[in-house]
């Protein structure tokens, strides 16, 4: 009940804070990314306060055995691998990105509007994870099967 | 339209808003306030993992509707609206994100403040290859 409550508001103040911060303004969010052109630099501040908010946060975390609400922290580790993976895709996101203006909190958050252009780009974008996922569960599945014969 | 100083306040305000939604998930839930992940983690239909994902998406959404009737503008500058061109977009953002393990928020937020090198790589891949998008489109010479 607590944690479901936590969820809920930390959600709320997040899309209050992309809607104040003009990142639902797909053409802003295109401004602040042409740095060849009339670049928009505001939305740097955005990074700047949510970054320094929230890097306070996890050194709290870290002081910690586990949150309020929970019996522990479900976090992925910090020391994750630079690996060929993390730079394609964040390539292949910076594609859609920059075609776009959009990333996927702003575009969620645009759903209220009820515009078919927010639902295409959504649906769109849960079409592409969701191939991601069934790709490598079918790898997976490859990989087990393969190496069920040692076990 | 605001200038100077003062354009910079709603920015940098919205972005303390966003620190503080990522201390209250992480300090309250343990959970990373990584949206992308969150999405992908329902559409995926984990059982056992759902609630308090649903929840956070439902704030998301009511957060949006109280900016909208707040601020009617806060959803304005739609400026890409061929269909065709936004499912291409969301296609590769669907993607990219999941390969990647994370979007704006998990890796340029929240990995970024952790000084996690993997987020640190992502969000400068993404800021990189994105800006480099908006230049071929704006900038690049059609043939």
């Amino acid at each position: 009940m607590k944690r479901g409550l936590a969820a809920l508001l930390s959600g709320i103040v997040f899309s209050l804070g992309l809607c104040l911060s003009g990142m639902t303004h797909p053409s802003k969010v295109l401004g602040f990314l042409d740095f060849f052109g009339q670049w928009d630099p505001s939305l740097a501040f955005v990074m700047a306060g949510a970054v320094s908010v929230s890097a306070v946060a996890f050194r709290l975390s870290r002081r910690r055995a586990a949150p309020l609400f929970d019996d522990r922290f479900h976090l992925t580790r910090v020391d994750g691998k630079v690996d060929r993976r993390v730079f394609l895709g964040s390539a292949v996101f910076g594609v859609g990105w920059g075609l776009s203006g959009l990333c996927p909190g702003p575009a969620v958050t645009s759903l209220v509007t009820g515009r078919p252009a927010a639902l295409v780009f959504v649906g769109a974008m849960i079409a592409g994870m969701l191939l991601v996922d069934v790709f490598e569960r079918t790898a997976h599945g490859a990989v087990a099967e393969a190496g069920s014969d040692c076990s | 339209m605001t200038h100077g100083a003062a354009a910079l306040i709603a920015p940098l305000l919205g972005g303390v808003l966003i620190g503080i939604a990522v201390a209250m998930l992480l300090l309250l839930d343990g959970h990373v306030a990584g949206i992308s992940g969150i999405v992908a983690g329902l559409a995926g239909f984990r059982p056992g993992d759902v609630d308090w994902r649903l929840l956070f998406l439902a704030g998301l959404l009511g957060g949006g509707v109280v900016a909208r009737v707040v601020s009617p503008t806060s959803f304005d500058g739609w400026t890409v609206s061929s269909l065709p061109l936004l499912a291409l977009a969301g296609t590769l953002v669907g993607l990219g994100t999941r390969i990647a393990g994370g979007c704006t928020s998990g890796h340029g937020v929240c990995g970024v403040s952790r000084l996690s090198p993997r987020s640190i790589a992502a969000t400068m891949t993404f800021m990189g290859v994105a800006a480099a998008t908006v230049f071929c489109v704006r900038h690049g010479s059609t043939p």
